[in-house]
């Protein structure tokens, strides 16, 4: 934007503020310098500047409103409204403006970071003062490219499309959404909706989406159902529990994650096995180990997360899922 | 806020700034609002020649100088700031939101005076104001682990830590010195000297398994330096092991889980992954997960200890299955 263009914006505003009649353009022409140079208050240059402005100013969030003062006067006007332009007063606790200085500096990139930043201006030229608690340092990242357009979407109410590989293959699928919102998870960016083509509620990783994200169809299309649960809509497609219950032997000290996620039903079974160790606490021994109950969802499930544990943990029940295990070792030990 | 779009509305909230301000310094002006000296004496030229209708000399706003402070006057149309925008609004609730969601934050109560004070602020305020629902960042951390750290911190107090070293799974003892704690990525981290290490060492809460305040006073050595966690949190050294691995279609998700130092595609979906870590232990635990759907090719002692844990963990499995059971 020139400069020549700002302060003629600069003029309007403070030109529509004053007043409290509303402004017919012809007004507006004559009292705001620069307008004059588009040419006369019918020519269509000066029409289209003042289109523009009026489109610069509402993109802004200025309440730029509309009106004829009198009931025989239908030419309309224009005027701003100062109530609702003026950020009221507001007043914070030194414990409200720590909070406030934590909250402005959460977001790390692009986007909201600006947003939040410009926020954090204006409240400071309203006399808010905000503090920066030094001990405490939130960061949230946003890089994935298709946030923005993702977001944009939700708030337009608009349907998406999108080319999308899962984690899971080379193929990408196109994909059309109504989105209902964007999640952060466990720091990975998800936008959540509801799959028309699979006619059920589903996450996509928004680093997963191939090229751009289109818009499709007409604003508001999209209506999400009340109290959707977003982040369970994530959280459900990467669930580590479930509602079977495995038993597993785990070496003692060894599987920490797993003991923590489980529990420990019997400690080394007294097998009697060996004359030697008639406690049974032989620790080469699996049987010598502690058995632990753990809550899966499926065989596979489960033993991606016991593989990596090697000769530290076995599976005993269920068989399916030590075969899926087996199967996974077997494969690296060649033939 | 240095791009030319961001003029006006800058100009819009620099003008309640400076009357709000009076006599502030230059510097100080140029800090809150990110901008150059030299950009803010080109925004207080332009606003010199702004005022009411007429224009004539005391329509006019004033801008004075006095050695490196600013006095502006006569704008009163625009003595207070414009409302939040819905963008502003989104970005400042979801903020505040999300930090007092994370259970154990003592500023909860707080936060949630913020967000009510806020409502007011925002432009064109729907009866259910902004729906900032649709943008929701989850954090998870235990309440418990969370205050003791904070407190620790508050009360430059040393820490024992119980401790759970997942790459090597391993669960070790320290006392700590705290220095600050960061969340990234959606994770808790207490960056502390550790005085079993001697060095600063990250402590991700959710690995910390039991926690408990120490009499002592927190005392980091002089020269211990909190590291740059602006380009992410691992920073990969020269000094760490290169790790190439194929991985199968089945088993594309690594290269987007663990940060890679390059991924090639190779034939038929598999990819090449190349990445650098002071730790291959959790490369050796994800290798035995992936089976058939992963390759280490280096190095090559890596890919050796691969075969051989497979070896005794079906070793393990032979006992297991023996007649005995």
């Amino acid at each position: 934007m020139s400069a020549r263009r700002t302060e003629r914006l600069v003029n309007l505003v403070i030109c529509l503020l004053a007043t409290r009649r509303f402004l017919t353009v012809e007004q507006i022409h004559t009292a705001v310098p620069g307008y004059d140079q588009a040419g006369g208050v019918a020519d269509e240059a000066f029409r289209r500047m003042f289109e523009r402005d009026k489109e610069e100013l509402r993109e802004l969030g200025i309440p730029l409103q509309t009106g004829s003062h009198s009931g025989w006067d239908d030419e309309v006007g224009y005027r701003i409204a100062s109530r609702d332009y003026a950020l009221p007063e507001i007043t914070l606790e030194p414990d409200e403006a720590a909070a406030l200085g934590l909250a402005a500096r959460l977001w790390q990139s692009a986007g909201l970071a600006r947003a939040a930043t410009s926020a954090l201006v204006k409240l400071r030229a309203a006399g808010v003062e905000v503090e920066q608690p030094v001990d405490l340092e939130p960061r949230v990242a946003v890089t994935e490219p298709a946030f923005e357009p993702c977001l944009a979407a939700v708030r337009a109410g608009r349907v998406i499309a999108f080319d999308y590989r899962t984690g899971h293959s080379a193929e990408t699928a196109r994909r059309v959404l109504e989105p209902w919102g964007v999640v952060s998870w466990r720091g990975r960016w998800y936008v959540v909706g509801h799959d028309r083509d699979r006619d059920a509620t589903r996450a996509f990783r928004l680093s997963r989406i191939q090229g751009g994200v289109q818009a499709v169809g007409r604003p508001g299309a999209v209506q999400p159902p009340a109290h959707v649960d977003l982040v369970a809509a994530v959280a459900a497609r990467a669930s580590s529990g479930g509602n079977r219950t495995a038993r597993l032997r785990v070496r003692p000290g060894a599987a920490v994650e797993l003991r923590r996620r489980g529990q420990v039903i019997a400690g080394p079974e007294p097998a009697g096995r060996d004359e030697a160790d008639p406690l049974g606490l032989d620790v080469a021994d699996p049987l010598g180990w502690d058995l632990l109950e753990l809550a899966y969802s499926s065989a596979e499930q489960l033993a991606d997360e016991v593989a990596g544990f090697g000769a530290d943990v076995v599976v005993v029940d269920p068989p399916e899922a030590q075969a899926a295990v087996i199967r996974r070792l077997s494969a690296l030990v060649g033939p | 806020m240095s791009g030319a779009a961001d003029r006006l509305p800058r100009l819009l909230a620099l003008v309640p700034y400076l009357l709000a301000h009076p006599g502030v310094r230059i510097a100080e002006v140029c800090a809150v609002f990110g901008v150059t000296e030299r950009q803010l004496r080109a925004d207080l030229d332009l606003l010199f020649v702004c005022g009411l209708p007429g224009h004539g000399p005391g329509d006019l706003i004033d801008v004075s100088y006095s050695g490196d402070r600013i006095l502006l006057s006569n704008a009163d149309e625009l003595a207070r700031p414009l409302r939040l925008n819905a963008d502003e609004a989104l970005a400042l609730v979801v903020a505040l939101r999300t930090l007092a969601d994370v259970p154990g934050v003592q500023e909860r109560d707080a936060l949630d005076r913020v967000l009510a004070k806020l409502e007011s602020a925002v432009a064109g305020a729907a009866p259910d104001g902004v729906p900032t629902d649709q943008v929701v960042v989850s954090m998870e951390v235990e309440a418990d682990v969370l205050g003791t750290v904070r407190r620790a911190l508050a009360e430059h107090r040393r820490l024992h830590l119980t401790y759970h070293v997942a790459a090597r799974d391993e669960t070790t003892e320290r006392d700590v010195d705290p220095m600050r704690l960061l969340l990234v990525d959606g994770r808790f981290y207490l960056e502390a000297w550790c005085r079993r290490a001697e060095g600063v060492r990250l402590f991700r809460l959710d690995r910390i398994v039991g926690v408990a305040l120490l009499d002592a006073p927190a005392q980091p050595p002089p020269d211990a330096q909190p590291r740059d966690v602006a380009d992410g949190l691992f920073q990969p050294s020269p000094t760490d092991t290169l790790v190439s691995l194929e991985v199968a279609p089945a088993a594309r998700w690594v290269a987007d889980y663990y940060p890679c130092q390059d991924v090639t595609e190779i034939a038929n979906g598999w990819l090449r992954v190349r990445l650098r870590t002071p730790e291959v232990g959790w490369v050796r635990r994800l290798a035995l997960r992936l089976g058939a759907a992963g390759r280490v090719l280096e190095p090559p002692e890596l890919a050796a200890e691969v075969r051989a844990e497979a070896r005794r963990a079906l070793a393990a499995y032979d006992a297991v299955e023996s007649p005995q059971r």
